[in-house]
């Protein structure tokens, strides 16, 4: 077995330049699929672990997973808003323990901001019921005072004290725009989550109100740089509207109801929906597109394997002399199966240990990217248990494709004889 | 593989009869015998079933009819799988050329055989390559050097003791050689063949040498012409 080993890796060694073609393609093949996987995979659990302890989100009527995606994972913008009476009215329900109010809209420097009060530091909750800890400073306090993510610290340089300009509207171009009279300063760095919160500035409601002061028509009032502080302080900040709400309820039995009760509001249209279900549903949305590309990917490494059986196909006809040398010194045709199958094999499990290498450096150098840009973590760095699964089936199918190239060479190393004319 | 040491013959052909599929019978031979250490010539012209009678001696192909005893096996009635166990432990083969597996260096294709025979590898020892590099100075490859160049480079002459070496490695009791030396001059393959001779002699082995070069067999034991024995196709 040993000696076969040898002989098929020499003899690949000896064909060097079709053998690592062939390594290279499935290889490609199977860094695809697991690219594909580590993504798939990567955005369900940084998604899952987002939210936890919440029991509704309400906001304005819209798709329950727009709902989701705006209120907790920031992507996109509200199409409406919930006026503060009603927010006042939700918090006031019996069945609710505790909402927490937040406003959305605003970015600094690409990182979005978002206004709530105390309740978020107190009820919000992530992965498996984790409160948010400050890796240093406190709340907000003062109607100046910001709270910055860990990655909106680390990225911006940003330190307890740190002024910081924001601006109304999303973008990272703050010039022009920009609300330099309001200064607003670092009181507090959270600890990483690993969640969109890592990159967001949280201000009190009043703040947005504050950023707004000038804006009230949509653009850019002239006089809103003459605003000082001292005025904007005098102003009323009460906010008018908020773009969600998380609420927890006082009896988990009740949330069906409740949810239909809010959803059925006379007055203000609401939406109530339930986090895992609203993800289940995205997950619905996702999933047919997932297969697709699960789908392709296992075709590309079928194709991977395929080259692999024409590649000792082809091999065959000049390398038919070498096997009746085998044959002569003693090989029998189990030999000669066994030597081309191994080879076969050996070309699987090189190139899928390849792939996993490539996928592995890859999600190395554009984790962080890919974190950054859409806030899906690629998984831990070790390889895991997928990446065994698919080393060892993309071998075991390799074998299987040797067979038939060792079958042909087996028949003929019967018929063959001793005498291989030439 | 038992071999039975009693018997005086090395190989007994009786009543042998061969037909490739689709074919008239290449071969029909009544007796042939080559005897234990014996250094036999086997004459005969292209086309007139050397190789094949070679091949039904080597146990890789099986006959129609009649008796090929091989050192007391008689390769008719041994299954596939036990035929090639007694090639693996007994036999050396040498072809005509080509004989050398390409990605091997010369010692992994002189070492070869070992692989597939425990009892070859036990006869050599712990040092196969050492053995392999004495059986190739005795044949008069010793130039250190030549052991690390690629077969593929090394000239007809060179290949071909290296092939010997091969065969001979491991004590076999027979070597087959089928027209080693016919790619060779003239006189490279005379001093081919009684090196050749002279390393079955040392080991015990019996030389089965297949030529249609007519002028060879003076240099061997005992000549037979495959016509005299063979009547196939005498009659049609
Ligand atoms: N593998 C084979 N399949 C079919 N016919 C064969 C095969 N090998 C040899 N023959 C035929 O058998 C006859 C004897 O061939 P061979 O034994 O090679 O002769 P020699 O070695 O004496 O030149 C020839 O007619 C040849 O065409
Ligand atoms: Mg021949």
């Amino acid at each position: 077995m040993k000696a076969l080993f040898t002989l098929a890796w020499k003899s690949l060694l000896n064909r060097r330049a079709s053998f690592l073609l062939t390594l290279f393609a499935v290889a490609l093949s199977v860094a695809l699929f697991l690219g594909v996987d580590k993504a798939r995979t990567g955005a369900r659990e940084g998604f899952g672990h987002t939210i936890s302890g919440t029991d509704l989100i309400i906001g304005a009527p819209t798709g329950s997973v727009n709902l989701l995606l705006y209120s907790v994972f920031r992507m996109g913008n509200a199409t409406a808003e919930v006026s503060w009476p009603t927010y006042q009215k939700l918090s006031a329900r019996d069945d609710i323990a505790w909402t927490v109010p937040i406003s959305l809209g605003d970015s600094h420097r690409g990182f979005r901001v978002m206004g709530t009060d105390h309740a978020y530091f107190e009820h919000y909750q992530y992965g498996r019921g984790e409160s948010l800890r400050f890796a240093k400073g406190r709340e907000m306090d003062d109607l100046f005072d910001a709270v910055v993510g860990a990655d909106v610290a680390r990225e911006l340089g940003y330190e307890i004290g740190s002024p910081l300009v924001l601006s109304h509207g999303l973008g990272k171009a703050d010039f022009g725009s920009g609300h330099e009279n309001r200064p607003f300063r670092v009181v507090g760095i959270l600890a990483p989550t690993g969640t969109p919160v890592d990159r967001t500035v949280i201000v009190s409601l009043e703040a947005i109100t504050a950023i707004h002061v000038g804006w009230e028509s949509g653009a850019k009032n002239p006089l809103s740089d003459s605003i000082t502080e001292d005025m904007i302080r005098s102003f009323n900040l009460t906010p008018k509207t908020v773009t969600a709400i998380y609420a927890g309820l006082k009896r988990k039995g009740t949330i069906l109801r409740t949810r239909r009760e809010i959803n059925t509001n006379k007055g203000e249209p609401l939406m109530a929906i339930i986090p895992g279900e609203a993800l289940a549903e995205l997950w619905s949305v996702t999933a047919m597109a997932e297969r697709a590309l699960l789908a392709v990917s296992i075709f590309v490494i079928a194709v991977g394997v395929v080259s692999i059986l024409t590649s000792i196909l082809t091999s065959l006809n000049e390398r038919r002399r070498e096997m009746s040398i085998l044959r002569a010194v003693g090989a029998r045709p189990g030999h000669i199966f066994g030597l081309l199958t191994l080879e076969a094999g050996l070309i699987g499990f090189g190139g899928a240990a390849l792939g996993i290498v490539i996928v592995h450096v890859l999600v190395l150098i554009a984790g962080p990217i890919v974190m950054q840009r859409y806030g899906i973590s690629l998984g831990g760095t070790g390889p895991g248990m997928t990446d065994l699964i698919t080393l060892l089936a993309v071998t075991g199918a390799s074998l299987l494709a040797g067979a038939i190239p060792a079958w042909a060479a087996f028949r003929r190393s019967l018929a063959d004889g001793l005498s291989v004319k030439l | 593989m038992p071999s039975d040491t009693s018997s005086t013959d090395a190989i007994r052909v009786e009543n042998l009869r061969f037909a490739w599929p689709g074919n008239p019978p290449v071969l029909d031979i009544k007796s042939f015998t080559l005897g234990r250490g014996e250094k036999l010539f086997l004459r005969g012209p292209s086309g007139s079933g050397k190789s094949t009678l070679l091949g039904l001696i080597a146990g890789v192909l099986s006959p129609g009819t009649g008796t090929i005893n091989v050192l007391g096996n008689d390769m008719a009635r041994l299954s596939a799988a036990a035929r090639d166990r007694v090639r693996a432990d007994h036999l050396g083969v040498i072809f005509q050329m080509f004989n050398l597996v390409p990605y091997l260096s010369v010692t992994g294709n002189v070492t070869l055989p070992l692989h597939f025979s425990p009892a070859r590898r036990k006869a050599v020892g712990a040092h196969p390559d050492e053995e392999a590099r004495r059986l190739l100075g005795r044949l008069g490859l010793t130039d250190p050097a030549m052991l690390d160049r690629r077969v593929s480079d090394l000239s007809v002459g060179q290949q071909q003791r290296v092939a010997a070496a091969r065969a001979l490695i491991g004590g076999p009791d027979i070597v087959i050689a089928d027209e080693p030396t016919s790619a060779l001059d003239a006189d490279a393959r005379d001093r081919f063949i009684e090196l050749l001779s002279e390393e079955a002699s040392r080991t015990g082995a019996a030389l089965l040498f297949v030529s249609h070069d007519a002028s060879l067999a003076r240099l061997f034991d005992r000549a037979v012409d495959l016509a005299e024995i063979n009547t196939a196709g005498v009659t049609a």
